[in-house]
């Protein structure tokens, strides 16, 4: 038996496209000096109320399994939360499920809804798992261009261009990453109106929901006619600085909910005991300190965002997450030769656009969580750049 | 005194790094350099900042290491002045960095740097206690100091994040 004939791997992940994020970590990762730009995380460790919660928790003995969907405790804080925050009703009992990262419920989502070559659009550029998920759920993945002149707000027209029969859901991220846009209750309605037409769900990822800057934010739920259609995916990870912590979670109407707890509690039992308590922490005391972090971003972006447009770099003002997707067109490159020229010539890692989708070239997208001595180093590097080529 | 949104902005920022450039500051607050100095001068005028001061670590400084005590100190009040009299009096040394009126078992806690042990022992046996209001003294030498106006002293700012990530 030759190897190179057969392969033990599956024909769909054989498919699936290594991530573009991979080669870039591998270059920073072996350079010294290296300004990262790079990093979709906060800069912050989490709160220390959070991870005191947490040693105490282990400190008492708290080591087994939760219940599948998660510590009612926790459930309990969640839906408050989200009844508090954003004006939304679930159920602790039945609609809240604690999933290891809002990645996990990711998963869960599509997993639950998806049958064989139904498609679900993605609205590019967009998270880079997205459409590697839906494949591994078995569906098809189908781009919705947006456009950086638009500020890359997805529109109603967009989603009628690529809709059809087997069409089964759509998945939102707003704020967005990586282009920080911030999607409004206007437009969230009109999308609302197209998502009744064609009967579609629509998985929310709002996990940088915490993180906007400029206008109160809508969760995609709280849209007339919307809970019953949606899955809303959040966590931990950006809002309260807890990305190592993989804990995120997942607001369903019940029917949806119960299909996702079905798979989660085959394939992963429950999400990590610790990581819970501390997010209880996180929920209950917790909003100090995300205002504080929240106010730094903004500083930061602001900061950031006007530098790049002094330096050259067209760059609109993303309301939210923490990410700037300035255009490089001026410079005539593509965002792989910019991202890896810049690296190289001046040691400081961007993100190419090309690696969200076809519609993220001519950008890149460079994370303004480091600190703002990091990030003005980083100003001045990248205009020394630009003044050469 | 109210301030306004931007104004109360630029006093975090400032009270956190006053070396801030007034071109980065002005970025952060979305304002004009020209509006930034306008709202600064104010602030130093209505002495909302008082100071732009350093945190030195003087440990590190061979032959400045000093010492640093906390004094609970008892007192009788006056009539008319309260707490204010002596406790000006008290703050009035050069050597004393600060000092606040406590509730709780004791009046002013007084916070005094010195060359060496002695320096602070004779001051305040000389110079604390002998006042007429002092009824006690109860002196706690500082040891180390750890967080100081909520800076950490030699906290390994390393960031632990891998270096691109999506």
């Amino acid at each position: 038996m030759t190897r190179a004939t057969k392969t033990y791997v599956s024909e769909t992940v054989s498919r699936l496209k290594p991530s573009g994020i991979r080669r870039f970590f591998d270059l920073a990762a072996s350079m010294e000096g290296v300004i990262s730009l790079g990093v979709g995380e906060p800069d912050f460790v989490t709160a220390w109320s959070v991870r005191e919660a947490c040693i105490l928790s282990l400190e008492q003995g708290y080591t087994s399994y939760t219940a599948n969907a998660g510590l009612l405790a926790l459930r309990q804080e969640i839906s408050a939360y989200l009844s508090g925050k954003f004006g939304l009703s679930y159920r602790s009992d039945g609609e809240v499920l604690v999933t290891v990262g809002a990645s996990q419920a990711l998963d869960l989502a599509l997993r639950a809804i998806v049958n064989p070559r139904d498609e679900v659009i993605v609205v590019e550029p967009s998270f880079v798992s997205y459409s590697p998920l839906v494949a591994l759920a078995g569906g098809v993945p189908i781009s919705v261009r947006t456009n950086g002149a638009d500020h890359f707000k997805l529109r109603p027209q967009q989603i009628e261009e690529v809709v059809s029969s087997r069409t089964k859901a759509l998945i939102l991220c707003s704020p967005n990453n990586p282009t920080g846009t911030v999607l409004n209750q206007e437009d969230l309605a009109a999308i609302a109106r197209i998502v009744e037409k064609h009967d579609l769900l629509v998985i929310s990822d709002e996990i940088y929901a915490e993180l906007t800057y400029d206008e109160p934010y809508t969760s995609f739920p709280a849209v007339e006619g919307m809970r019953e259609r949606t899955i809303l995916v959040s966590g931990f990870s950006k809002g309260f600085a807890m990305t190592g912590w993989r804990l995120g979670f997942v607001a369903a109407p019940e029917e949806l909910l119960q299909a996702m707890l079905k798979i989660h509690q085959y394939a992963m039992m429950c999400a990590p005991t610790m990581a819970q308590y501390g997010a209880i922490e996180a929920l209950k005391n917790g909003e100090h300190d995300v205002d504080e972090m929240r106010k730094s971003y903004r500083r930061r972006r602001n900061y950031f965002v006007q530098s790049l447009n002094d330096i050259g770099l067209h760059c609109h003002l993303p309301g939210g997450a923490f990410y700037a997707f300035p255009s490089i067109a001026s410079t005539g490159m593509t965002s792989e030769q910019f991202a890896e020229r810049l690296l190289l010539e001046e040691k400081v890692a961007v993100v190419p656009g090309s690696v969200f989708g076809d519609s993220g070239e001519g950008y890149v997208r460079c994370s303004y969580a480091s600190s703002l001595e990091q990030l003005q180093e980083a100003i001045k590097r990248m205009k020394r750049f630009l003044s050469r080529i | 005194m109210k301030l306004t949104e931007k104004e109360l902005e630029i006093v975090e920022i400032v009270e956190k790094d006053a070396r801030i450039s007034l071109d980065t500051l002005a970025k952060m607050t979305a304002l004009t350099v020209e509006e930034v100095e306008v709202i600064l001068k104010k602030l130093e005028e209505t002495k909302v900042i008082v100071q732009y001061a350093t945190i030195v670590d003087w440990r590190k400084i061979d032959g400045h290491e000093g010492v640093a005590a906390m004094i609970d100190v008892k007192v009788t009040p006056k009539r008319g002045v309260g707490f204010d009299e002596v406790a000006e009096r008290i703050y009035r040394f050069p050597e004393v960095k600060s000092v606040y009126l406590m509730s709780g078992a004791y009046d002013l806690s007084v916070v005094i740097e010195g060359r060496s042990m002695a320096e602070v022992a004779h001051f305040v046996s000389e110079k604390l206690s002998t006042l007429d209001s002092v009824i006690s003294t109860t002196t706690h030498f500082i040891l180390k100091k750890y967080k100081h106006d909520g800076t950490v002293f030699d906290q390994g700012d390393q960031d632990r994040r891998i270096v691109v990530a999506p």
